[in-house]
């Protein structure tokens, strides 16, 4: 018995990923780290800044994404975001790049307390990736 | 009769003009091609936004709680047009199709005593409107820079918007752009955005979601980027439409150039020989003469 499921991540200007023998896909819900196997109930939920981390036959891959709204529904995973970079793709100079703008963002002051948390669970997150 | 010497300057500058409008018709063709694959890999995305809008809008369990953006301020009075058109000419009907939409739309507001309020995505746009509804004008933004339709820009439009409606500005958004059909045909669109129009498409389940954290809180979070994503894919489609409408303008120019070129080459041919008639004429008298 197969334990796969399909997930499909898109951006605004492709589909960035299609995956179908997807075992496990861990996602940075709003309220926690979400790990999501065959057979969930239908959830939709919404991401903060961090790793997706998609477990198939063919290994682990990680995905750094600062938003997005995640949709489970009969097996299949449907993952929607605008800014979602590969970890493996990344160099130090993107990650430095990130870094500094969410640090930036962070320091500003007349930002409200829900995106300056967003900004600082950026830099945290960036920060673990170095 | 125009000279020889008119006719042969005539024919020289239509080819040189066939030249420019062929060239600009290949050039068409290249970014259309990559306009329509990006209009296309964008598709998924709106797609799935709305689906999982309509799912969850159909889950929420109090109406009259439900977020202004879907329900709206329970008004209209104010509407906010939103018209996007190109920022070059030279495309054909595209920008007037877009404009005459938009325009009888805007008539039938005002007849209704309504108030009226323009956003203009785009120079042409703006130049076409500005004449007439002047000082209906709140903004004027255009994207010369950008080559491509990005999302950044689209969510700076989107942003834009929002930030208006939560002012309390206008209670109903429409934008105009057209849809791209095939190559030859473009539809303008009139898409209502803000209250979100759910009607049609319903494949919508019954199925029951768990939502984390609670439907209202995730509907705030999502129907922002939903404008951002609906004003994206309208300049997708725009950016593809704008392409296919300046390539068939450019093939039906290339092609009256060559038609106009050839009636110049007949005429020309035909008063040069009337010249060599006349002037054989003139020595035959000539010689009978003697």
């Amino acid at each position: 018995m197969s334990e796969e499921f399909k997930v499909e991540i898109v951006n605004p200007e492709k589909s960035f990923l299609v995956k179908e023998d997807v075992s496990e896909v861990v996602v940075p819900a709003f309220e926690g780290e979400m790990g999501i196997l065959k057979d969930h109930i239908p959830i939709i939920s919404f991401l903060k800044p961090g790793i997706i981390k998609i477990s198939s036959k063919s290994g682990y891959e990680n995905y750094y994404v600062e938003d997005g709204i995640v949709e489970f529904k009969n097996n299949n995973l449907s993952i929607l975001t605008s800014t979602i970079f590969n970890v493996a793709d990344m160099d130090k100079s993107k990650q430095q790049d990130l870094l500094k703008q969410a640090e930036e963002e962070a320091n500003k002051t007349e930002i409200n307390d829900q995106s300056k948390y967003l900004a600082d669970q950026k830099v945290e997150v960036l920060k673990t990736l170095n | 009769m125009a000279s020889l010497d008119d006719l042969k300057k005539r024919i020289a500058s239509v080819k040189s003009t066939q030249k420019i409008t062929k060239a600009m018709k290949m050039v068409a063709a290249a970014k259309l091609r990559r306009a329509q694959e990006s209009a296309e890999k964008g598709r998924p995305y709106s797609e799935k936004m709305n689906n999982i809008i309509l799912n969850l809008s159909n889950g929420i369990s109090d109406i009259e709680n439900a977020p202004k953006l879907l329900s709206g301020t329970g008004d209209e009075k104010v509407h906010l047009c939103v018209v996007m058109t190109s920022d070059r000419g030279l495309c054909g009907g595209f920008n007037s199709n877009i404009i005459k939409k938009a325009k009888s739309y805007f008539a039938k507001i005002l007849d209704e005593g309504k108030e009226l309020k323009i956003i203009t995505v785009g120079s042409k746009g703006n130049d076409q409107l500005k004449r007439v509804y002047g000082e209906k004008i709140v903004e004027n933004i255009s994207f010369k820079e950008s080559k491509n339709a990005n999302y950044f820009d689209a969510d700076k439009v989107g942003k834009m918007v929002i930030e208006r409606f939560e002012a309390g500005e206008f209670d109903v958004c429409t934008i105009f752009y057209n849809q791209f059909k095939n190559v030859i045909t473009q539809i303008p669109q009139a898409q209502q955005i803000i209250p979100l129009n759910n009607e049609g498409e319903g494949n919508s389940s019954d199925e029951s979601y768990e939502f984390e954290p609670d439907e209202d809180e995730i509907l705030s979070n999502l129907l922002p980027k939903n404008i951002s994503t609906q004003i994206f894919k309208a300049m997708l489609e725009n950016s593809a439409s704008e392409q296919g409408s300046r390539m068939s303008a450019m093939d039906n120019a290339t092609r009256n150039a060559g038609e106009m070129v050839d009636k110049l080459t007949i005429e020309y041919n035909r008063s040069r020989q009337a010249a060599i008639t006349k002037e054989l004429i003139e020595i035959i008298s000539g010689a009978e003469s003697l």
